[in-house]
């Protein structure tokens, strides 16, 4: 079967425990994570991660996940597949 | 090669700050088969038609919109110019299947659907006779319907008996809404050198040439064109001409693949990707602050057609790689209402009538959105399309004017339109009467540019 690689991208404010809130909502929906880096910037925290999103029926599924948790901790979380950034940064 | 945290971060930054957004994906439909003798069955096969073909429209982009994370501002449909199959039609029933077209866009969730047309360049036939005389109730008890009326071109020249009737036929949609502002005249919008494949409305036709059923993307994105140039202050103009390339090419690349997929997904061709600065009345999504940027005080001011020619061209030759199929009107829009930066320009007496004629020269489209005085005689509104016509048919390129006499306002104050049409100051427009040169009507020969054969 064919992969389908996403991106999911965290940006908002530093604190305890992003990843592992982040990496158990993708764990518990079977996506595997495949590329993980993260930056601060000045207590501003980016994660980005490339996941694979095969198994997954309804990327809006997961998203809303996302949102829920992004909702409690203040944060922007997206989850975006991956061709669109291939498009815009590749030949 | 994998994609860097960077450009992750460049993409996303472009999305949720700059405003990078698909500003419509756009539905050609051909209505040719609909055609018949009897009225009702005419009308009952345009609504079927429609609604079969764009039934999961709206579902489908929304759908990639949310995969992708990348918004998709309008969904629309173009069909074929309505005039082509109207026949023997009343105008009565013309303006019923104008009701019709409204109705099938309602149902379908759609914003807007353009081809309420006629192409008269050359002469006009009874159904195109027809058409023009029902725009403006049509475009009156409407609210997504959009009409656009071809009254010359390149290889015909300008058929000035169309021209003076549309100066006639915008003061009566003016008058038809008046308690709206004239906002019949914001849906109408009339053409030299029309394309066939345009996405964007109030211009948007399903032309001649087309296939049964068609997907034309139009891209926006002065945002982020704007943010890429205020990280180069110092650079020198062939520099900003590289800038503004770069980020288009990414900005249509993604446009490119958005078009694609939901073609895809709705089993249609992926028609054309229009290379278009689109700007809307959110902050910084403006076509006149980029000038302003590129280092003018004020949009309008001495420079602004130079500074205008250079982005407009880097757009193109930045979009043109990143596409297949570009087509449409391709360029620069510069449209008063939907834009603050132009909208500041006016009220602050950088910006006139004259140099947004002039800027039309070098971008497309022509004269948008603008508001002028109630009080305007239709044959100074003929006179302005004339001149806009004019400025198309010579240069070989499309113009366009979508002007709006708003009743009972003077040059100065300011008028609402709302949503993506914004709100416009009235213009000043010359004094002095354009009459004789309209009434003589007749036909513009074809210019020496026609004769390239």
């Amino acid at each position: 079967m064919e992969t389908k690689r996403a991106v999911v991208s965290v940006v908002g404010k530093d604190q305890i425990g992003i990843i592992a809130k982040v990496t158990s909502i993708l764990a518990s929906n079977e996506v595997n994570i495949l590329d993980i880096s993260q930056t601060i910037l000045q207590d501003f925290f980016t994660m980005m991660m490339i996941v694979d999103v095969s198994n997954i029926s309804s990327l809006e599924d997961l998203q809303a996940q996302l949102n829920e948790l992004g909702e409690k901790l203040g944060l922007t979380i997206h989850v975006q597949l991956e061709e669109i950034f291939r498009a815009m940064h590749r030949i | 090669m994998d994609i860097t945290h960077s450009e992750m971060l460049e993409t996303i930054r472009m999305v949720q700050m700059e405003n990078l957004d698909i500003r419509t994906v756009t539905m050609g439909i051909s209505l040719k088969d609909c055609a018949d003798s009897n009225f009702e069955k005419m009308n009952e096969r345009l609504y079927k038609k429609i609604t079969h073909y764009a039934k999961h429209l709206k579902e489908v982009a929304e759908q990639v919109e949310r995969e992708f994370g990348i918004p998709i501002i309008n969904k629309r449909i173009s069909v074929t110019p309505i005039a082509e199959i109207l026949g023997n039609c009343s105008v009565n029933e013309a303006i019923e299947i104008a009701k019709t077209l409204d109705r099938a866009a309602k149902d379908l969730g759609v914003d807007f659907l353009g081809g309420f047309s006629a192409l008269v360049h050359k002469g006009m036939t009874k159904g195109d006779e027809t058409l023009i005389e029902a725009i403006p109730e049509a475009l009156s008890v409407t609210e997504r319907v959009c009409a656009s009326v071809s009254i010359g071109n390149t290889k015909a020249g300008i058929n000035m008996d169309a021209v003076r009737k549309m100066g006639l036929v915008i003061k009566e949609a003016a008058e038809m809404t008046k308690d709206k502002n004239g906002l019949a005249c914001a849906k109408l919008v009339v053409f030299c050198n029309p394309v066939e494949d345009n996405p964007f409305m109030a211009g948007a036709f399903h032309g001649a040439g087309e296939g049964e059923v068609v997907l034309n993307v139009g891209v926006s994105g002065p945002g982020v064109v704007l943010n890429a140039l205020k990280r180069h202050p110092e650079a020198d103009l062939g520099q900003i001409s590289e800038v503004i390339k770069k980020t288009v090419f990414k900005i249509t690349r993604a446009g490119e693949l958005i078009g694609r997929v939901v073609a895809d997904r709705l089993d249609v061709p992926f028609g054309i990707m229009d290379l278009s600065l689109a700007p809307t009345n959110a902050m910084n999504d403006s076509v006149a602050e980029i000038l302003e940027e590129i280092g003018l005080e004020r949009v309008g001011t001495h420079g602004t057609i130079a500074a205008l020619a250079l982005m407009n061209d880097a757009v193109k030759k930045g979009g043109a790689m990143a596409s297949s199929y570009v087509g449409g009107l391709s360029g620069a829009f510069i449209p008063v209402s939907e834009d603050n930066g132009m909208i500041r320009g006016v009220q602050e007496g950088a910006l006139t009538l004259s140099k947004l004629e002039a800027m039309t020269c070098v971008c497309s489209v022509g004269l948008d959105m603008i508001a002028v005085p109630g009080d305007v005689s239709a044959s100074t509104l003929s006179g302005i399309i004339a001149d806009e016509a004019a400025i198309g048919m010579i240069n070989k390129k499309t113009t366009a004017v979508r002007i709006i006499p708003v009743p009972g306002k003077k040059a100065g104050e300011m008028v609402e339109f709302g949503g993506l049409l914004g709100r416009a100051p009235v213009m000043e427009v010359n004094a002095y009467s354009s009459d004789r040169f309209i009434t003589r009507g007749g036909r513009i020969p074809a210019p020496l540019q026609a004769l390239s054969n």
